[in-house]
């Protein structure tokens, strides 16, 4: 069948494969000696960290095994998505210590790209509350991973992925909350030096994240509004149960830069109203304000879009507003872009976070795109920053392995563990993780490979 | 309230259990794979079911059914809602000329069914109260070249269905006769799937609603009553020439 990730580019040809339990994926793997797999979770990654010929998906790996009230710790099996596991923390008043902008994310997929949320600058990344998980190797063992287990190959498979073998079950810490509202303050940022001081300003809180207009340029350039968010104290552990409209097909790609604008202009005017200033906000609507429009990403047309997540460290802060100011100029960037502030670093070797900034743009696929990123990339990768692996359809081997010092690192324990390399995706051939692999045809569709 | 689930490893069966441990009721799962349902009863009561008992049944042994059922209603005290599930997709070639593979397969999906629901309808009508829902399918709405060994068993059990609705109305026991369409599911993995398919997760929504609404036949998702509709009309004369 015809698979994309979440941009839907690049699309390929792939045999899709859901093993019905976990005992049945052992005995795929075992009876396919040859050729390559990747996982796949909830196909919220970007590009092609979850394309191949083969697919694996865990959807049937769905299943909770145990729940600890009191140690506030659950463990479920891999294809669980963080939206089923809010279903059933929050009755508990257990939360999540990490999560992203979409509850779809599956907690493979959570652990593989090591993701990260609003308030990494208070809880790191989603790994460092990761007990343990189980991981099905190539050679059809199973072996359990944590800090003090396995530590190396835990390590190398937070933020791995999906090379290092297939994630069957996770045990995640969670915290305790009183509150699943979150008290939402935002401020308006008239550029971007004013939105930097914001986010310094306002670290002590538990959620921070900016969003900047992107097309404003001279003295506006970085306009934005930033928002600050923490646990309310209204005692509210309700779910949410919400039906949202859907994208039913492709829309020609110009319908989407009105659409997030109208939403822009709505919410900077009810700023300057004075209004939007404090919202006490359910947890969809803060964490997941894009999951209200399902498919959303069709709205940029059949040719996809990507988008572009990268790491500037703190001391080059200034690389920012160059990256703004050439998006603005260049007239392709989608009109809002994401900005947050990371805490430091942990000890997975392709952990993305890192102390400093990271700015996220989406860009609608078009041939010209990529001139631009190339320049891009050169700023970033030229301060010391780095690439979302969760995010990529188009980095070269050099910008990663620079981007991504302890690469190496990484690949001995992939080749201790695959020495093979039964898993693999089109993304770990263009990043020279893996060799590029003949066995299998895979048609790109949507334009030039880069 | 109080589900038996019969066939409660498939899929829309999985996904269909997940929304009433949410609600907290107390689930019995029959199926044949005790592994899978010990896993299941674990899920389900995280998940939030007030209880979870299981009990491993091939529905071929027709011989076990009683005993699954009282199983059942011994865990359950009552059983407010009880769901057949199980069934199984052939290939048709296979069954069109090996008549014991046609007669197993009319059996899965036709004949165990017609022994549980006698079973059901006996404890139903005992309780003076219940709802028994069946899924059976819309490949039961007329017979298509790809699948009508499968599709004749589905509609043995929605006939039945039709006519059993009546017999219990008087004892307050109310029938509904559950037809999916195209639901992509470990039955269906080796088809291709285009923009007809639904998921699980969909159909199990729709099940539920249609249980709590006290529906009769409930296409999933709902514009296969229409496609059936024209399905069902097409003319002998064009229809024997189709191979859909
Ligand atoms: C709207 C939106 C908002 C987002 N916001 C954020 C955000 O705030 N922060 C952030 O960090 N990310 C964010 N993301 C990105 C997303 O969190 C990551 O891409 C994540 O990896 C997606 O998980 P998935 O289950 O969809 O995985 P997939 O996209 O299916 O796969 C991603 C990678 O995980 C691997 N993988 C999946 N399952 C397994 C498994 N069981 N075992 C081994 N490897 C596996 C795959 O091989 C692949 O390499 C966002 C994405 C979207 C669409
Ligand atoms: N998928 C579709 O497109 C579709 C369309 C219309 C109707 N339906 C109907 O929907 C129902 C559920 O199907 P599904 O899509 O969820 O597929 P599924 O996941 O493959 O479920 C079928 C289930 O039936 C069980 N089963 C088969 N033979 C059995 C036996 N002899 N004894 C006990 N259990 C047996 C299987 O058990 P094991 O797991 O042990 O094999 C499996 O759990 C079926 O009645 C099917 O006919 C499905």
């Amino acid at each position: 069948m015809q698979l994309s990730g979440w941009g839907n580019y690049p699309a390929v040809q792939a045999d899709v494969l859901a093993p019905a339990s976990a005992a049945e994926l052992q005995s795929l793997l075992a009876h396919n000696a040859y050729g390559n797999w990747i996982c796949r979770g909830g196909g919220r990654s970007y590009g092609d960290s979850a394309l191949n010929g083969r697919v694996v998906s865990s959807r049937y790996l769905d299943h909770f095994l145990d729940i600890d009230e009191d140690a506030a710790t659950v463990r479920c099996g891999s294809g669980v998505s963080l939206g089923q596991v809010l279903e059933v923390v929050i009755p508990r008043g257990l939360f999540p210590p990490v999560l992203p902008g979409t509850k779809h994310v599956s907690i493979g997929g959570a652990i593989a790209a090591d993701i990260h949320g609003k308030n990494h600058h208070v809880e790191g990344s989603f790994c460092d509350h990761l007990e343990s998980f189980s991981l099905l190797l190539a050679d059809g063992s199973i072996l359990r991973c944590s800090a003090a287990e396995n530590a190396g190959l835990f390590h190398a498979t937070c933020g791995g992925m999906g090379l290092t073998g297939i994630i069957l079950d996770a045990t995640l810490h969670l915290n305790k909350v009183s509150s699943v509202s979150i008290n939402n303050r935002s401020f308006s940022a008239k550029n971007l030096q004013h939105c930097l001081e914001l986010l310094d300003e306002h670290n002590a809180a538990t959620y921070v994240v900016a969003w900047l207009d992107c097309l404003k340029q001279g003295e506006d350039l970085g306009r934005g509004i930033v928002y600050v968010g923490d646990h309310g104290d209204d005692d509210n552990l309700q779910l949410v149960k919400r039906r949202g409209l859907s994208v039913p097909f492709h829309t020609p790609g110009f319908f989407l830069n009105r659409f997030t604008m109208s939403q822009f202009n709505n919410l900077y005017a009810s700023w300057n109203k004075g209004r939007g200033d404090t919202t006490l906000q359910n947890y969809e609507q803060f964490f997941f304000p894009l999951d209200s429009i399902g498919n959303w990403n069709r709205l940029y047309g059949r040719k996809g879009f990507l988008q572009y997540q990268v790491l500037v460290p703190t001391e080059a802060k200034d690389i920012l507003s160059r990256i703004i100011r050439r998006v603005a100029e260049s007239g392709q960037g989608s009109f809002l872009s994401v900005l947050k502030k990371f805490g430091k670093a942990n000890n997975n070797p392709l952990s993305f976070p890192s102390a400093g900034y990271t700015l996220t743009l989406d860009f609608r696929w078009r041939e010209s795109l990529f001139p631009l990123l190339d320049e891009l990339d050169a700023l970033v990768l030229g301060c010391g920053g780095r690439h979302y692996l969760a995010k990529d359809a188009r980095l070269s081997e050099s910008g990663f392995k620079t981007g991504y010092p302890r690469w190496q690192e990484f690949m001995q324990v992939k080749a201790e563990v695959d020495p093979h390399n039964r898993f693999a995706s089109l993304q770990s051939q263009r990043l020279g993780l893996t060799p590029v692999s003949t066995s299998h045809s895979s048609h790109k569709k949507a334009g030039p490979d880069k | 309230m109080n589900v038996l689930i019969i066939g409660a490893g498939s899929a829309i069966a999985v996904a269909t259990a997940r929304l009433y441990a949410a609600r907290g009721c107390s689930l019995f799962l029959v199926a044949r794979n005790t592994q899978r349902l010990e896993e299941l009863a674990k899920d389900l009561e995280v998940r939030g079911a007030a209880k979870v008992g299981q009990h491993t049944l091939d529905v071929l042994e027709h011989d076990k059914h009683a005993e699954a059922v009282s199983t059942a209603r011994e865990f359950l005290s009552s059983v407010d809602i009880a769901l057949i599930c199980h069934g199984s997709l052939p290939d048709q070639a296979i069954t069109e000329t090996d008549f014991a593979a046609a007669r197993r397969e009319l059996d899965v999906n036709g004949l165990s069914v017609i022994s549980l629901i006698t079973l059901l309808s006996a404890l139903m009508k005992e309780q003076g109260a219940g709802t028994l829902a069946v899924v059976t399918s819309v490949a039961g709405d007329r017979g298509r070249q790809p699948n009508f060994v499968y599709g004749a068993a589905k509609s043995m059990v929605s006939t039945y269905l039709q006519g059993l609705r009546g017999r219990l109305l008087p004892h307050g026991v109310h029938v509904i006769d559950i037809r999916p369409g195209l639901v992509d599911s470990p039955m269906t993995a080796r088809f291709e799937k285009g923009v007809l398919w639904s998921t699980p997760e969909l159909v199990a929504g729709n099940i539920v609603k249609a249980i709590d609404r006290k529906r009769h036949t409930v296409y999933t998702p709902g514009y296969w009553r229409i496609i059936m509709a024209i399905v069902r009309s097409i003319p002998d004369v064009v229809f024997k020439r189709l191979k859909f």
